[in-house]
């Protein structure tokens, strides 16, 4: 008989992916697996690489927008504001109060929406159907409004570099804050659906466990590191738009597992649900559009300075020379429903940019997932991508 | 957060790291409240474990990586910026080290933060920056067999074919052809 040295065993190499329902779009993992733990986890990306960075290097600032959609594209409206605060900051254009609180609102919505997708694709992941269509339901209100704001379901293109496109009507404010009476009470349906059961409990207690200083280090950033226990939220870090005049709490998790992480995004629920109704609330009058703000009709040479500036001190901050590449710089982070997206953007002056970095959350997420999946268990897996909350047109940008 | 009062903002920090490695600091500039340092690459790995490690600036961190190319506008050519922040003094601090285009190398910084592995390799993929002692530099985004470094400003935006037809494209229509004899269709 064979003694138990004897007997060798080698690792099955499993390809998951690119086109697994739970991969949550084109993503492959390269799982190497002993038995049913897995030992190393590669993932390949770059299957919807459609170069965004060097393409906007070719494109005005206004008419960039389109492209900024279409990274998160189930959070449009969320790249749009954080494309546009970062060429604001740059370009040193000024935002009427108005469309800041709108602008607020909308993200917020926006975040609600692609958290439903990513409560509905998680539950589903793990096995809890229910839950998917309870909250498709309720996704789709919000869709309606935001139809109604600016004709778009999916990809706005609602604001603009110095606001937005255009003033929401009484009706819209109407419907947004009657879905703020009874979206608390649509998130206790879908607690109760998923969070006494003793299955949804197993598969995520103590999965993926991550400690704060590891997170921190790996470049975690939105609810995934809020789970452990880290309280960084850019929006109240750096404050943009109207967020350092409504009241929220941010939620942090305590045990670092996959359920905290649900936890932090179900309360990030209510606090959206919160902000939005103070910013219909405290909406207030005026202009949506700075007039003087770049349009669509910015030309791709030199930017000129703007002769009738009111402000006092504006040949102390000059927006840019017009003479040679003086090379500008900015980074400027938002916080999306994901995590940390952060544009750094080079200008020399003119009207295009010299170079577009976008760094995006989806992408260090991947990037952490096989520290996520090495030692788990190969079910696990599928909890561990839904928990990193991906989306790969943002990853691969 | 008591340790905003006694003032580690971005100049602070700067000037922190200036006094650490005064030799290796070419300019400090700043632009709308944000503070960039350029430094030379030599010791790029000591001052970012400095800057992460310090106990007065905490740069733990690390937003974000990635390549500049100054083509003709700069001399050195290339650029890699790290984009850091100070959770403890929310602070952020932006390094941009030099890279001369004659000699394409820097030292990774994933010993300092594991989150820089995929970044630097993106930063390669993109420009052909090499980082030494990096554990994988593989391409990232692009296929494997690649030619050329897409972010480069020399790398053109549309193909340079004209009215000539993509080899690639030529290789299946004749594939295609050969395999008419023996029924595939």
């Amino acid at each position: 008989m064979q003694s138990e040295k004897e007997i060798t065993t080698k690792y099955l190499t499993l390809n998951m992916g690119p086109q697994h329902p739970a991969t949550h779009g084109v993503l492959r993992l390269v799982l190497d697996l002993d038995g049913e733990t897995v030992v190393k986890c590669t993932p390949h990306i770059g299957y919807l690489h459609r170069g965004m960075e060097k393409w906007s290097e070719s494109r005005t600032y206004p008419t960039a927008m389109p492209l900024m959609n279409r990274l998160d594209y189930v959070a449009a409206v969320a790249n749009e504001i954080g494309y546009c605060v970062a060429v604001e900051r740059l370009l040193g254009v000024e935002v009427p109060e108005r469309a800041k609180y709108i602008r607020t609102m909308t993200a917020e919505m926006v975040r609600i929406c692609s958290h439903i997708i990513w409560l509905a694709a998680h539950a589903i992941d793990i096995g809890a159907m229910t839950v998917f269509l309870y909250s498709m339901r309720d996704r789709e209100t919000l869709l309606d409004l935001f139809e109604m704001l600016c004709g778009a379901r999916l990809l706005h293109i609602y604001p603009r570099i110095g606001g937005v496109r255009c003033d929401v009507s009484q009706e819209f404010l109407d419907g947004v804050y009657k879905f703020t009476d009874k979206f608390p009470k649509l998130i206790e349906e879908y607690e109760t659906l998923i969070d006494q059961n003793r299955i949804w409990f197993q598969r995520t207690k103590g999965i993926g466990v991550i400690g704060a200083e590891e997170a921190i280090n790996l470049g975690l950033t939105g609810p995934t590191l809020r789970g452990s226990g880290v309280a960084y939220d850019i929006r109240k870090v750096s404050p943009y738009d109207a967020y350092d005049k409504v009241e929220f709490d941010v939620p942090v998790g305590k045990n670092c597992d996959v359920y905290d992480r649900y936890r932090c995004r179900m309360d990030e629920f209510r606090q959206s649900n919160r902000i939005i109704r103070q910013c219909v609330e405290k909406l207030p009058d005026g202009l949506v559009l700075n007039p003087d703000a770049p349009g669509l009709d910015m030309l791709p040479g030199p930017i000129k300075k703007a002769a009738p500036v009111p402000a006092p001190e504006a040949d102390a901050v000059p927006v840019m020379s017009p003479a040679g590449p003086a090379f500008t710089e900015i980074y400027s982070a938002t916080e999306v429903p994901k995590g940390e997206l952060g544009y750094y953007i080079v200008s020399d002056g003119t009207g295009k940019p010299y170079r577009m970095r976008i760094r995006t959350p989806s992408f260090m997420h991947i990037s952490a997932l096989p520290r996520f999946c090495e030692g788990n268990l190969v079910a696990d897996v599928i909890a561990l991508i839904g928990t990193i909350d991906i989306v790969l047109g943002e990853c691969d940008r | 957060m008591g340790r905003l009062e006694i003032g580690m903002g971005p100049k602070e920090a700067a000037e922190a790291l200036a006094k650490a490695f005064p030799s290796e600091i070419k300019e400090t500039a700043e632009f709308q409240g944000q503070v960039s340092v350029t430094v030379s690459k030599d010791r790029i790995r000591d001052m970012m474990r400095f800057l992460h490690d310090d106990p007065a600036l905490e740069f733990h961190f690390l937003s974000d990586i990635c390549g500049v190319d100054y083509l003709d506008k700069k001399e050195p050519r290339f650029e890699v910026v790290y984009n850091l922040f100070s959770l403890p003094n929310k602070t952020s601090l932006r390094i941009k080290a030099q890279v001369a285009a004659e000699d394409l190398k820097i030292d990774s910084v994933v010993s300092v933060w594991a989150g820089a592995n995929w970044r630097e390799r993106e930063c390669f993929d993109m420009f052909g920056i090499r980082f030494s002692g990096h554990p994988d530099l593989r391409r990232l985004l692009m296929p494997e067999d690649w030619d050329g470094y897409p972010l480069c400003k020399d790398y053109p935006l549309q193909s340079d074919l004209g009215d000539k037809e993509w080899q690639g494209y030529k290789d299946v229509i004749d594939t295609a052809e050969s395999n008419k004899k023996y029924g595939v269709r």
